[in-house]
């Protein structure tokens, strides 16, 4: 049972993270690729929005997500009028938690990254007869590499690590949206220590060793 | 044919109110730093809009203020080579040259690539990156890259500056050699007194953003139209004066 719990809340947690780091690099590049060329309206306060849950606290996130996406919430009302379903305590609200937490991260690097990009080279490609989708594609995400890449492994290491905003809006349901460090949360409440010592280990183990891959991934690519 | 322009632009205190016309020539653009020589190049190519006027390249009308026609860089066909170059530091050579050939067929493009290593004598160099390549070479890649897709018109932004003589001496060969070879009207802008002589079939003398004399280099130099053309343009001869009236003062107490 205890063995069951372990490797079902990694598992989920190996997956939660996966999904959300994928969200996370579409809406999270092309934000970042926004803020640092264009100029627009409102700009200032997209900036904010997405910067906010990397400060504030995850229960705070957590409860915007469900007056946004709850049954009786902004969004999540009218989904639920249509299809009877809604996110709330689903293993998917996980996701939708450790993507937003996850998402200025991406933000911050890649938009760092993308400005930093010099910008004779972007004029020298629109002067060689290229689009701005073309030079973005070739010119700039090619030199933004590095920041792209750290930008991902911080995502994915704080996807995996979400807790607050998780426990607010997908609960912590032994078997369903219990990822690991629900699971360990419910452990160590509960008084198992031997079980939580395990989980800790293995978690630790699972983070370490993913950033052994990633740094010498990232090593070799840069 | 050739390339007309009329343009204006005021920013940051800075007045820019130039107007020349060239054919399929070299002309240099010549003035002090700051005179609005680069401003005049990028507004040439669409990187920077100008308040209003006209930019005219072979009867295609580029930039017209009154009748709202702004067409974007890549709408305009002009081998811009920058001052530093702007080389894709993560492409090859042969990537750097062949990014250039934009709406070629593939057959063609590699036609084209393999003509412009040949050309520029960069035979050797095809797989090695800007990081790993002579400044001469990376001067002949930055032009390749410029030339590939026959341009209408190449247009050159003190791309020379930072070269030691002999090599800013062999560019200059080089440059003369495109010149002979592409029937285009070129551009070039530096500040370098002996190399507009070198370069020019024809110099527009650029100050404080006005354009203040355009002629062949006979024109300039012998009949400055101004004052201030003949300070930009004599700087040998004055020298010679300063030095002339040196020993004088040194013997006053």
């Amino acid at each position: 049972m205890a063995d069951d719990t372990l490797l079902f809340s990694l598992k989920l947690s190996l997956q939660v993270a996966a999904i959300a780091t994928v969200f996370v690099m579409v809406v999270g590049l092309s934000a970042a690729y926004l803020l640092s060329r264009k100029n627009f309206p409102g700009k200032e306060l997209l900036d904010i929005l997405l910067t906010l849950p990397l400060v504030l606290p995850p229960t705070v996130t957590g409860y915007y997500l469900i007056v946004l996406f709850g049954r009786n919430g902004l969004f999540g009302r009218h989904l639920y009028a249509w299809t009877g379903w809604s996110i709330m305590f689903t293993w998917y609200a996980a996701v939708l938690a450790s993507f937003v937490v996850a998402l200025p991260l991406m933000v911050k690097t890649a938009r760092a990254a993308i400005e930093s990009v010099d910008e004779n080279l972007i004029r020298a490609s629109y002067t060689l007869g290229h689009s701005e989708y073309w030079t973005a594609l070739k010119v700039i995400l090619p030199l933004a590499k590095k920041g792209i890449i750290a930008g991902t492994i911080l995502s994915f290491a704080r996807a995996m690590g979400e807790f607050g905003a998780t426990l607010m809006i997908a609960g912590n349901i032994p078997g369903r949206t219990n990822t690991m460090p629900l699971a360990i949360y419910s452990a160590a409440g509960s008084g198992d220590r031997s079980q939580a010592t395990v989980m800790v280990i293995v978690f630790t183990l699972i983070s370490g060793l993913f950033l052994y891959i990633a740094n010498k991934l990232s090593r070799r690519i840069l | 044919m050739g390339l007309t322009i009329k343009i204006n632009k005021k920013m940051n205190g800075f007045r820019l109110d130039a107007e020349w016309e060239i054919g399929n020539e070299l002309a240099v653009l010549f003035g002090y730093s700051g005179a609005g020589k680069s401003l005049t190049l990028q507004m040439i190519t669409g990187l920077m809009k100008p308040d209003d006027g006209t930019i005219r390249l072979n009867e295609k009308t580029l930039f017209d203020s009154a009748c709202n026609i702004d067409l974007l860089p890549r709408e305009r066909s002009f081998g811009y080579v920058f001052q530093d170059l702007a080389l894709f530091p993560h492409m090859s050579v042969w990537e750097n040259i062949v990014y250039g050939a934009h709406g070629l067929s593939k057959t063609e493009r590699k036609h084209q690539a393999e003509d412009m290593i040949d050309r520029f004598k960069l035979v050797g160099s095809v797989n090695k990156y800007p990081s790993e390549i002579s400044g001469g070479q990376k001067q002949r890649v930055a032009l390749a890259r410029a030339l590939i897709r026959r341009p209408d018109a190449l247009l050159l932004d003190e791309p020379f500056s930072a070269l030691d003589n002999p090599l800013r001496i062999e560019m200059q060969q080089l440059l003369k050699e495109i010149r002979r070879e592409f029937p285009i009207p070129i551009v070039f802008v530096t500040h370098d007194v002996l190399e507009a002589h070198e370069l020019a079939d024809r110099i527009i003398v650029y100050a404080n953003g006005s354009v203040i004399q355009s002629g062949t280099p006979i024109e300039v130099f012998t009949k400055p139209a101004t004052s201030e053309v003949d300070i930009l343009v004599n700087t040998r001869s004055r020298l010679r004066q300063a030095v002339e009236t040196l020993p004088c003062t040194t013997v006053l107490p």
